[in-house]
């Protein structure tokens, strides 16, 4: 590569480019190749636009284990009866085909930043830019007892979509009338603020029309309602009076699996069906390439290009990112859109837009048909050097039909464009 | 404009800003090898979780894809300033500016409309 960033840093501030909306088609065209390590949200959506807004320039290699994507989004429908796993399954052939993606079902070990190597359990790959989108990872440290795939399958945490989501909806079909759920809440940030509260509607949802003397009991590490508090306070008052008991300020401190008790500072809580969520930090192979550097937890990135700030030539995007952002499924595809579109002009010898704006949306659904939202546009502050909130930002005035329809709506368009 | 809109005169103030889109769109359909620049191709792309892959909804939101560029504008306008009610665009119509919302116009209007599909669901893997 002819120029490096601080060149590119120094054109954007002798030149005006930038502010031009339309740039002629005569730059030069991206080549190289681009290894992205993940295939959910964040990777699916940066291997697509990397060879779409490259012109087919660049090769895309996307490194992924699984053969399926199963959607986090609308997951807590399955809990609650609302939706089959099954609708939230994918597969990633059409995205492959549709792009010219190239796939290597393998794990990554280790990365060579050096000399630009990513080995992986077989073989190796060297890239010209690495893109990390590996999501989150569970502190087991925290709470070793629940490490196991045996206490998991006794007391799942199903905050990875998937079998675990399963898991937990055949607990509460099994529960008897009359029974206690427990859930626990991690402090924050973690994978999706507004998710836990939502989990709670769709539980207090099915438990209400199926096993009405049941109960919820909330245990929640942080000192109140992280995401759409009044929404939710008002929902559970309403729709499911009596049925929720929410318990701020109670970290887990201790699980004893064979009888599903958790232990908080202050008190012990069995549970008939018990579903811890566990703190979270940056996905495995953050942690592994040493990206992680923020409370060994988190990766620094510069928000115009997602390059780590600690590794060169090391994209990181998604929930890994540390940033006051929510960690959700459309910010990690709006990250992911803003990190392609860098490395696209990077590796075309041109610099990457220096004021990013993008959207994004977060949809609860409290019951089978009502949802509500948080939806925020946020744009690049260049004296902060973060993305901050713009103005017009906030919550829905009180969930309902019509938002539940576009909250599928939502979820069907994400998928598309995720996914074809 | 010959469209009658029910709004207060700050609004009006804030629509002739948009007359300026007019020039840009001619501008822009002048040129065919014109792209968008980055900014407003990524940012375009983050409507693609509600309106589908260039504005090619796959339905419950409105197909954006060759979308009438004064209609945009005037959609966009009356999300911001409140005279069209809307359960959630009034939130991304005001973060936007107001060239944005003039260069998002003339990008909607120039992707073509094609179908755009849901991919077919898989049974979860055991
Ligand atoms: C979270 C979902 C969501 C996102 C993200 C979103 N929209 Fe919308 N859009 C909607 C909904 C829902 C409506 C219908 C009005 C309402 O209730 O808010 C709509 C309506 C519109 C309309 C009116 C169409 C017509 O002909 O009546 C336009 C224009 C539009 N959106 C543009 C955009 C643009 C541009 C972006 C990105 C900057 C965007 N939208 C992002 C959900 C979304």
């Amino acid at each position: 590569m002819a120029i490096d960033r601080r060149d590119f840093l120094k054109i954007a501030a002798s030149t005006a480019l930038v502010s031009l909306p339309m740039l002629s088609k005569a730059a030069t065209q991206a080549k190289g190749r681009i290894v992205v390590v993940g295939g959910g949200y964040a990777g699916a959506t940066a291997a697509k636009y990397l060879r779409d807004w490259s012109n087919g320039g660049l090769d895309v290699i996307v490194v992924e284990p699984r053969s399926q994507f199963v959607s986090c989004p609308l997951s807590n429908l399955v809990l609650g009866g609302n939706k089959n796993i099954n609708d939230l399954t994918f597969g990633y052939d059409l995205l492959k085909s549709n792009h010219g993606i190239q796939w290597v079902a393998d794990e990554v070990v280790s990365i060579d930043a050096a000399s630009r190597v990513v080995k992986m359990k077989q073989g190796e790959l060297a890239y010209d830019r690495l893109v990390i989108a590996p999501g989150i990872d569970f502190m087991y440290e925290q709470l070793p007892m629940l490490q196991s795939p045996q206490s998991q399958e006794v007391v799942p945490h199903a905050w990875k979509a998937g079998k675990q989501t399963v898991n937990l909806r055949k607990q509460l079909e099994s529960m008897k009338d009359g029974g206690v759920f427990v859930m626990s809440i991690p402090k924050a940030p973690y994978r999706c603020p507004p998710g836990p509260y939502e989990r709670v509607c769709q539980v207090a949802f099915y438990l209400k029309n199926h096993k009405p003397n049941s109960k919820v009991i909330v245990l929640d590490a942080n000192a109140e309602i992280i995401s759409k508090k009044g929404l939710f306070t008002k929902v559970w008052a309403e729709m499911y009076a009596g049925m929720i008991d929410y318990r701020p300020n109670s970290s887990v401190v201790d699980v004893d699996v064979a009888t599903k008790t958790v232990k908080t500072e202050f008190e012990s809580v069995q549970a008939n069906v018990l579903n811890v969520i566990p703190p979270q930090r940056a996905g495995k192979i953050a942690q592994i390439v040493g990206a992680a550097n923020v409370d060994k937890r988190w990766c620094e990135v510069d928000f115009l290009t997602y390059e780590s700030k600690i590794i060169s030539n090391v994209h990181i995007i998604g929930d890994s990112v540390s940033a006051a952002l929510p960690k959700s499924a459309h910010m990690a595809t709006s990250q992911a859109r803003v990190c392609a579109n860098a490395i696209v002009a990077i590796m075309g010898q041109q610099m990457p837009d220096a004021s990013p704006v993008f959207a994004n949306t977060c949809y609860s659904f409290v019951s089978d048909k009502m949802a509500m939202h948080v939806a925020n546009v946020y744009r690049y502050d260049a004296t902060k050097k973060i993305m901050v909130s713009a103005e017009g930002g906030g919550v829905s005035d009180k969930p309902s039909e019509l938002e539940g329809n576009y909250a599928q709506a939502w979820a069907k368009n994400i998928w598309s464009d995720v996914l074809t | 404009m010959k469209i009658q809109l029910k709004i207060s005169q700050k609004a009006h103030n804030s629509l002739l800003v948009f007359a300026g889109f007019f020039l840009l769109s001619v501008n822009a359909h002048a040129d065919e090898s014109e792209v968008p620049s980055p900014h407003i191709q990524t940012l375009a792309a983050s409507c693609a979780a509600c309106h589908g892959s260039q504005g090619n909804s796959v339905g419950g939101t409105s197909v954006l894809a060759g979308l009438d560029a004064s209609h945009f504008v005037l959609q966009m306008t009356a999300f911001r300033n409140g005279s069209r009610s809307s359960t959630v665009m009034h939130r991304h119509a005001k973060g936007l500016t107001v060239e944005e919302i003039n260069d998002l116009a003339v990008y909607f209007a120039q992707q073509k409309r094609v179908t755009a599909i849901t991919p077919p669901n898989k049974r979860l893997a055991e």
